[in-house]
């Protein structure tokens, strides 16, 4: 049975960050979403399959898609917050017409535009981002109801199930690192990780 | 071909082979009515990874991921999506150093009826410019292939966007009647 939006538990964006990572055993690729989504993978341990975009807003998603396009072999995940994915929802219309078998999204869901001064989001009062992706298509989309369920519903979604959305319910604790703002040296040792050579 | 040949390929034949060429086989587009007869065409090769994006900063995100992950990519747009894109040129592609091919099918002049297409399209040069991204206007078919080839090749090797901005003098453009 599928966990409606507002039985989610409220989570915390770094535990769950953690336990993503430490689910992924692959050489996963992980592409962070601008602010508080890529300090916390930061945070979570270095990796050099982490792509952590600076600007840009909204494009974590079709940066991952673009990845796991050129690597069909490779995992690839998508981190990305709900004011970024409300910017861009139609990319949800593209991956699902695509559906690519080795992508997964995360959607990180607190209500806020968290890094601007925590101003709501419509996810906050009406839009459910879950429904948004299953309109779009990927039919794979769920409410994680608590992190025991995250854990399940991505180590699912990593068996190239994909494409498969999973988001959670977070709370407002700001990110816990920091990345590096050096877009080159993200983007050359990104490349390097994925075994890249230009 | 040799250059004494004469060539006798349309511009969107002469795109198709060029990219196909160059090695790029992922080109995402927006739609354009310019550029129809290389969408169908692309869709009908199978070397090519071709479909249509919501928005062009998300093709441009698309082609950046597919870059990073070894395969080089193209996007297809009209002149008025080129006025979504400042951002992810300014934040993203430039700034991480992506080799985007940007094919701009231009509007807006030498026999527009949109005001908002012809606005739009002064936007075009200023902003690339100002970022200093290369940007060629390409009016002869007889130049087609030597700019698109060559500045491919450059983009590649200097890891910088170039963008083509195909002129109504090379595809025709949109014609319509007083």
């Amino acid at each position: 049975m599928a966990t409606p939006q507002h039985n989610a538990k409220v989570m915390n964006r770094f535990e769950l960050t953690k336990r993503l990572v430490g689910q992924l055993k692959r050489e996963e690729a992980v592409i962070g979403g601008i602010g508080n989504t890529n300090f916390d993978l930061c945070a979570a341990g270095q990796r050099a399959q982490n792509f952590y975009m600076l600007g840009s807003m909204g494009l974590a998603i079709p940066i991952a898609l673009g990845v796991a396009i050129a690597q069909p072999k490779r995992h690839v995940v998508a981190l990305e917050g709900d004011g970024s994915l409300l910017m861009q929802l139609g990319c949800l219309a593209t991956v699902a017409m695509r559906a690519p078998k080795n992508l997964t999204i995360v959607i990180w869901d607190n209500g806020l535009y968290q890094i601007t001064g925590s101003q709501p989001t419509a996810s906050a009062t009406t839009a459910d981002l879950v429904a948004i992706a299953q309109g779009s298509g990927i039919v794979k989309s769920a409410w994680a109801a608590d992190e025991a369920e995250f854990d399940r519903l991505l180590a699912a979604a990593l068996k190239d199930a994909g494409p498969s959305l999973i988001a959670a319910r977070i709370d407002g604790k700001p990110g816990v690192g920091a990345t590096d703002r050096d877009p080159v040296q993200i983007r050359t040792r990104f490349m390097a990780g994925l075994g890249v050579k230009r | 071909m040799n250059s004494s040949s004469v060539e006798t390929r349309s511009w969107h034949e002469i795109v198709l082979a060029t990219l196909k060429n160059n090695n790029v086989k992922l080109v995402v587009y927006v739609p354009d009515r310019v550029f129809t007869p290389l969408i169908e065409a692309l869709h009908a090769d199978d070397f090519f990874i071709t479909f249509p994006c919501t928005r062009e900063e998300e093709a441009l995100g698309i082609v950046t991921g597919a870059w990073m992950g070894g395969m080089r990519g193209a996007v297809l747009m009209q002149t008025s999506g080129f006025g979504t894109v400042p951002n992810v040129l300014a934040s993203l592609v430039v700034p991480s150093q992506i080799p985007a091919l940007i094919f701009v099918s231009e509007r807006g002049t030498l026999g527009e009826f949109n005001l908002g297409q012809a606005m739009v399209c002064k936007t075009v040069r200023p902003v690339l410019n100002s970022l200093a991204v290369e940007n060629i206007t390409i009016t002869r078919h007889d130049e087609l292939e030597f700019i698109i080839d060559r500045s491919i090749k450059q983009a590649v090797a200097t890891q910088a966007p170039v963008t083509f901005i195909l002129s109504p003098l090379l595809t025709g453009g949109k014609v319509f009647t007083v």
